[in-house]
């Protein structure tokens, strides 16, 4: 049973989408019905494994590996560590929630809605636990199909625009990755003699490999990335995508699908060509790109007049943190970029939530139309301004441990990329605080804001694990730090093997470097 | 040599693919005047071909045993030789000839053309390219070049009331001709340099004469301008799209993967014996029309509105890639082009077997627009030709995905980076228009009176068993792989 508990995550959402295909297409709540049950039983089947993972091991669990093709040396080869444990879970309750809330807005197509959801969440899933690179690939692609369904079919306006642009983006960057990935795959059987795609086996090439090589390859890997993070210049598509998907189709790419991006270069980009990460023009390149992407997506949030597209905007600028965190290529960094990925997963899922909640009734995404909606939806607007606070990064919220965990890493680099990333906290603040100013408060102008109704039960138990969350990383980040620590220490030494020793940080035992992750208690570490 | 005109039982057995064929062939044309037309049980002309196919598949999993037990034989003085690669082709000619077979008679039959000779000129075509995969010898290369370019001149212009069709097959003709005659025109150049005709002796004398020989230059570019325009590759490819269109449906597939496959199998067996060792002159060569292929293919299908046009270019860009597993001239390489080859008879042929079904007032329909709302009528179909269009762009985890692994695969190992490149960014291109057609059916709004499909037991066994393949092809290919892997010419082992 526990040697199979991660084919179990992945292939229950799977079998769902084969239940629910063979579902008549008339009995509509039956659908809705059977696809609910399965999200939570996707839920359900992580149980064991969070019971069983053992967070102060720093090498991959659960492991499950079989030949999959002898003749291209490619395996089913699924494992985790504490970067992948916190990306799977995230999936499991995002995506559950995603599939809860579509239960009213989803009305046309109802079945196919559901079968391509339980399709795409099989196959993110599958991307958070493979360390087979070539299986990787398959799954990396085979998750935009769903997608481009979810965008296309029931989006808003320019939905076949968007689900195109976002299709054809990320298929142009992770063909990239392709040829980078079959590269190293020849390097290594021409090192090694044999052909083999798994992670481990592919991280020795880079002993043989010039700079220059890992260099090339190391963008090759990293251009994919990019696009889906989004970083900054790669981002364009993300706007179109994320304002026309359905609300259930912002949240799982906002809460998901962007987190691909940092997790491929934990996983595989930087550990695969360390030399071509720590490379000196990589570094200040991928360090320029973040920052700009912090300030630029910061302001063109503050620009919008669309209510979602100021939340997408203001996915760039958060991630951008999160690559500023990686390329400080130390600790703090990387441990902050992977929690504040998750952080923001959490954050601004909820943040779509409310915008959908709100666009359900008035069919309308334009800021101007709104105003005053605090007057009629009191439990609407506390919610909604936690999940405000949460990615404005207010100390006590989630935001805050990851945004100054980061800053922390990029301190340590230079006190620049710390004063920068400073001001997009800053400009993060205006255009999010400016913006509950201008939907929530003053007085209803608009008089069909007098009609809508409060939040209902169904919609307060999607947003509560969300909020939950987000306080209880806030209050008490020491778990997830525990998590991240030795996938952290291990990236670092993979990197640079003295940043250890040249920082006077002992690493005797499991648990030696607490004092150089703040957070183990963030009290203590201010 | 007197033993070499005597035929032997070893002749007969290299011959017996061919042999089948025509004797099914002429079957079909005695059985449709003496019985069908009397009878006017059409379908039993299909049958007949199938017939003959299956029998020829077992000749061919004995020639494989053959092959696998005792490595390659020949026969005919050494002019036809069987091995791994010739056994491989021509398995993929059959599964295409009893694909296109099986999707025939419901359209012919809406054209009213539906007769026994489209199905004789099927099995004499396919008797050409078993040849052309098996031939060792100048000579028999190119008789069984034209045997199937002859046949392909009928099979274009069979609707005979129809202006298009016959437009073009008297393009196809004219084209056809003028680069046999190129090609014939190399060839006698070739056998001027070594005074043979088998192949082997042929790569003897050019190896001899040098690479930079103007004979061997000359020989090398007649030929492949001769064979450029048999693959559609760019700036020979003007004949393609017009002919696509104007064929019946059934023929355009067959055409476009079966034609396709034998004259690479052709060109992959000259290029490799007779011009293995001046490789360095023809791969820079090779390399830019692969390049130019690939690009004009697949920037010319973006504005297609016509289904058969569309994958017409389609097929055009595949031509491109194909084509980089001979510019590689490894084993990869060549691995790679039978795999792409193997999955192109899968996925095109779902492909042009749903574009026959379509309907519109009982003719057939062919814009893209027609596919519009295929999901709400018919989610299955809709299903197929997303599984079918993805494998066509490459998207793992289906068959086309494999062909065009170890082609890049291929070129990366010789260090073309910057082709490979451009290879790869392609693919994104081509993912554009073919997911117009999966929009199409999955997106667009049924128009008042939507296309309907009109399949019968054949054209859904096409469908589904195509669908199968590509995914199983996919998902479990080591099998397919390795049958690959034997295709391999044993020069580049």
């Amino acid at each position: 049973m526990s040697e199979h508990i991660l084919s179990i995550i992945w292939l229950t959402p799977l079998v769902g989408m084969l239940v629910v295909m063979s579902l008549p297409k008339e009995s509509k709540d039956l659908i809705r019905y059977v696809a609910n049950a399965f999200a939570v039983l996707g839920v359900l089947v992580t149980i064991p494994l969070i019971r069983s993972f053992d967070s102060s091991n720093g090498d991959f669990q659960f492991v499950e590996r079989h030949d999959w093709i002898p003749a291209l040396g490619a395996q089913y080869y699924l494992g985790v560590d504490g970067f992948g444990y916190l990306m799977i879970l995230l999936t499991v309750v995002v995506g559950w929630l995603s599939i809860l809330c579509s239960w009213a807005s989803i009305q046309k197509r109802v079945k196919e809605y559901y079968a391509f959801f339980l399709f795409l969440q099989a196959g993110m899933l599958g991307v958070f636990m493979v360390l087979d690179v070539f299986l990787f690939y398959v799954f990396w692609e085979i998750m935009l199909v769903p997608m481009y369904f979810i965008i296309g079919i029931w989006g808003g306006g320019r939905r076949l625009y968007a689900a195109i642009k976002f299709f054809l983006y990320t298929l142009a960057g992770s063909v990239l990755m392709l040829l980078a990935m079959l590269t190293v795959y020849f390097r290594h059987y021409e090192q090694f003699g044999f052909y083999s795609f798994a992670l481990e086996d592919l991280m020795r090439v880079a002993a043989y490999s010039s700079p220059e090589l890992q260099f090339w390859l190391f963008w090759g890997f990293f251009i994919a990335f990019a696009v889906k993070v989004p970083m900054f210049p790669f981002h364009t598509w993300l706007p179109d995508a994320h304002t026309e998907a359905p609300t259930a189709g912002s949240v799982i790419l906002a809460g998901i699908l962007l987190k691909m991006g940092l997790y491929g270069l934990v996983r595989f980009a930087m550990p695969m060509f360390p030399q071509g990460a720590t490379n000196d023009t990589t570094v200040k390149l991928i360090a320029v790109l973040s920052i700009v992407g912090i300030i630029y997506g910061a302001l063109v949030s503050l620009m919008q007049k669309d209510w979602k597209r100021l939340v997408a905007y203001s996915s760039v600028s958060h991630l951008g943190f999160c690559t500023l965190g990686l390329i400080a290529l130390n600790p703090n960094g990387i441990a902050g970029a992977i929690l504040q990925g998750f952080n923001h997963g959490l954050s601004t899922p909820l943040l779509f939530l409310a915008v959908g909640i709100v666009y359900d009734q008035r069919h309308t995404r334009e800021i101007a139309d709104y105003g005053g909606l605090a007057n009629r939806m009191p439990v609407y607007t506390v919610l909604f301004a936690i999940s405000l606070f949460a990615s404005m990064g207010m100390p006590g919220l989630n935001g805050f441990i990851g945004e100054f965990t980061i800053l922390r890493g990029a301190f340590e680099v230079s006190a620049w990329w710390a004063g920068f990333g400073v001001l997009g906290i800053v400009l993060g603040a205006a255009y999010l605080l400016w913006l509950f100013q201008r939907v929530m408060l003053g007085p209803i102008t608009n008089p069909k804001n007098e009609t809508v109704k409060d939040v209902n039960l169904r919609e307060i138990v999607v947003m509560a694990p969300l909020i939950i969350g987000c306080f209880w990383i806030g209050l008490y980040p020491k778990h997830c730090f525990e998590i991240l620590e030795p996938p952290t220490i291990k990236l670092v030494e993979r990197l640079d093997p003295d940043y250890f020793s040249r920082n006077g940080l002992e690493l005797n035992g499991d648990r030696a470097l607490l004092g150089a992750l703040p957070a183990a208690e963030p009290a203590a570490s201010e | 040599m007197m033993d070499a005109l005597i035929f032997t039982a070893q002749d007969f057995n290299v011959l017996k693919p061919a042999i089948i064929l025509c004797l099914f062939g002429c079957a079909i044309l005695l059985t449709d005047v003496f019985i069908v037309r009397r009878t006017g049980q059409r379908w039993l002309n299909g049958v007949t071909a199938l017939i003959g196919e299956g029998l020829l598949a077992v000749v061919l999993v004995q020639h494989l045993a053959q092959v696998r037990a005792g490595g390659a034989f020949s026969g005919l003085g050494g002019s036809v030789v069987v091995d791994g690669f010739g056994v491989f082709f021509n398995i993929v000619f059959a599964m295409s000839a009893s694909l296109a077979v099986l999707m025939t008679a419901r359209y012919m039959e809406a054209e009213g053309e539906h007769r026994g000779e489209y199905y004789a000129l099927m099995l004499f075509a396919q008797a050409g390219m078993s040849l052309m995969a098996t031939g060792n010898d100048l000579v028999v290369l190119f008789v069984a070049l034209e045997t199937m370019a002859l046949s392909f001149y009928v099979l274009v212009g069979f609707l005979r009331n129809s202006k298009r069709s016959n437009e073009a097959a008297i393009k196809y003709l004219i084209l056809g001709a003028f680069s046999s005659g190129l090609l014939a025109y190399g060839l006698s150049i070739l056998y001027g340099i070594s005074g043979s005709t088998n192949l082997a002796a042929v790569g003897d004398a050019v190896a001899a004469s040098g690479a930079d020989n103007w004979a061997v230059v000359l020989a090398l570019i007649t030929t492949s301008v001769g064979l450029f325009f048999k693959i559609s590759a760019v700036p020979f490819h003007m004949w393609a799209p017009d002919v696509y269109e104007g064929a019946p449906t059934p023929t355009t597939a067959y055409v476009s993967v079966a034609s396709k496959a034998a004259s690479f199998a052709l060109m992959i067996r000259l290029f490799t014996e007779a011009y293995g060792s001046a490789s360095a002159s023809w791969v820079p060569l090779l390399g830019m029309i692969a390049l130019i292929t690939m690009t004009v293919g697949n920037l010319a299908a973006i504005t297609q509105s016509n289904l058969k046009r569309l994958l017409a270019y389609s097929s055009v860009a595949h031509a491109g890639y194909i084509l980089l597993g001979l510019v590689a001239f490894n084993e990869a390489g060549l691995r790679g082009i039978s795999i792409y080859v193997l999955a192109y008879v899968f996925m095109n042929f779902g492909a042009f077997a749903l574009v026959t079904a379509l309907r519109r007032d009982g003719k057939a329909a062919e814009e893209v627009d027609d596919l519009n709302g295929l999901a709400g009528r018919s989610p299955g179909h809709a299903i197929l030709v997303a599984i079918f269009m993805l494998s066509l762009a490459g998207i793992p985890p289906m068959a086309g995905f494999y062909g065009k692994y170890y082609i890049f695969l291929a070129i990366l190992a010789e260090g073309y980076y910057l082709l490979a490149v451009f290879a790869a960014l392609y693919v994104a291109v081509s993912a554009y228009y073919y997911f117009r057609i999966i929009r199409a059916c999955w997106i667009g709004e049924a128009a008042d009176t939507p296309a309907s499909l009109d399949l019968n037991l054949g054209s859904r066994v096409v469908l589904v068993g195509s669908g199968v393949l590509t995914v199983l092809i996919g998902v479990l290919p080591q099998r397919f792989l390795d049958l690959a892997g034997e295709s391999v010419l044993a020069a580049l082992r």
